[in-house]
């Protein structure tokens, strides 16, 4: 019973403060939003079980992540909004646009079977210990691959974003 | 014990929480102009996607589902670090990030 109301509370969290990185003025309230937002999907983490991807989440995303957006909007001096909040067609479209595909997603998962499933006792995952193990047996070439990925963002960073030599 | 975990309900709520989280995250590329705010939404749908992968591997008890997660944030980390490359350089050229300003690739 507790957990359901941990539940509620976290959803209406994760979704306020969702709503609140889309429609807020200055774009450094947007990312503190955005940091909220994380920190409750680390809630949910947590509460299904999934107590190592709940660090991990809090680790890569708040802390290297939303730094990394906050150095961004630092630099780029956009703290303050020039363009005022105009209600056009443009917004109400994109409003109208993301309640029907609310809709359209709501009334697949509505349509499906999955509710007859039966949820198997065996409820010891998320452990380091279990992820390891995937990782480094089955998952172990994308694991290589995926550092190879960073060590190419890295390189890449840096040649995007320093000064053109003349 | 977890609403999605439990074998009799029948309403999983955490499919829903991560389609309207998704459907916040399109809503917000499509209504702000500010190309950063605009990363800052597809972010929150890869992590929509992510809490949906966590709760699918919760229900059927299987790790799988987590690994892609983490897979998921390490190409989440390397996106972010190449478009906000990409910020500081269009800003650079530029002086503004805001996305009507840049159509110079438009027909």
């Amino acid at each position: 019973m507790e957990s359901t109301i941990l539940f509620y509370l976290l959803s209406a969290m994760s979704v306020i403060s969702a709503l609140f990185v889309v429609f807020s003025r200055s774009p450094i309230y947007s990312v503190l939003s955005l940091i909220v937002c994380f920190f409750t999907i680390a809630g949910h983490y947590i509460m299904l079980n999934a107590q190592f991807l709940a660090i991990i989440h809090i680790i890569v995303y708040a802390g290297a992540i939303m730094v990394l957006m906050l150095f961004t909007v630092m630099l780029l001096n956009l703290n303050q909004e020039v363009s005022v909040h105009k209600f056009n067609l443009t917004k109400l479209m994109a409003v109208f646009t993301g309640g029907l595909l609310f809709l359209v997603i709501v009334a697949s998962v509505k349509s499906s079977t999955l509710a007859n499933y039966q949820a198997p006792a065996y409820l010891n995952i998320g452990n380091a210990e279990d992820i390891g193990m995937k990782l480094f047996t089955d998952y172990l070439l994308p694991f290589e691959i995926s550092s190879v990925l960073f060590v190419s963002a890295m390189i890449s960073a840096v040649l995007l974003a320093k000064k053109e030599i003349k | 014990m977890n609403p999605i975990t439990n074998p009799e309900s029948t309403t999983n709520w955490y499919l829903f929480l991560s389609c309207l989280l998704f459907s916040i995250g399109v809503m917000g590329v499509l209504f702000r102009k500010n190309a950063l705010i605009i990363l800052m939404c597809i972010e929150l749908m890869l992590n929509a996607v992510n809490l949906l992968l966590v709760s699918f591997s919760a229900y059927t008890g299987n790790t799988d589902g987590q690994t892609f997660v983490f897979f998921i944030m390490v190409v989440a980390a390397a996106e972010v670090a190449v478009g906000l490359a990409l910020m500081v350089s269009i800003y650079r050229n530029i002086g503004s990030i805001d996305i009507q300003s840049l159509n110079k690739l438009k027909w």
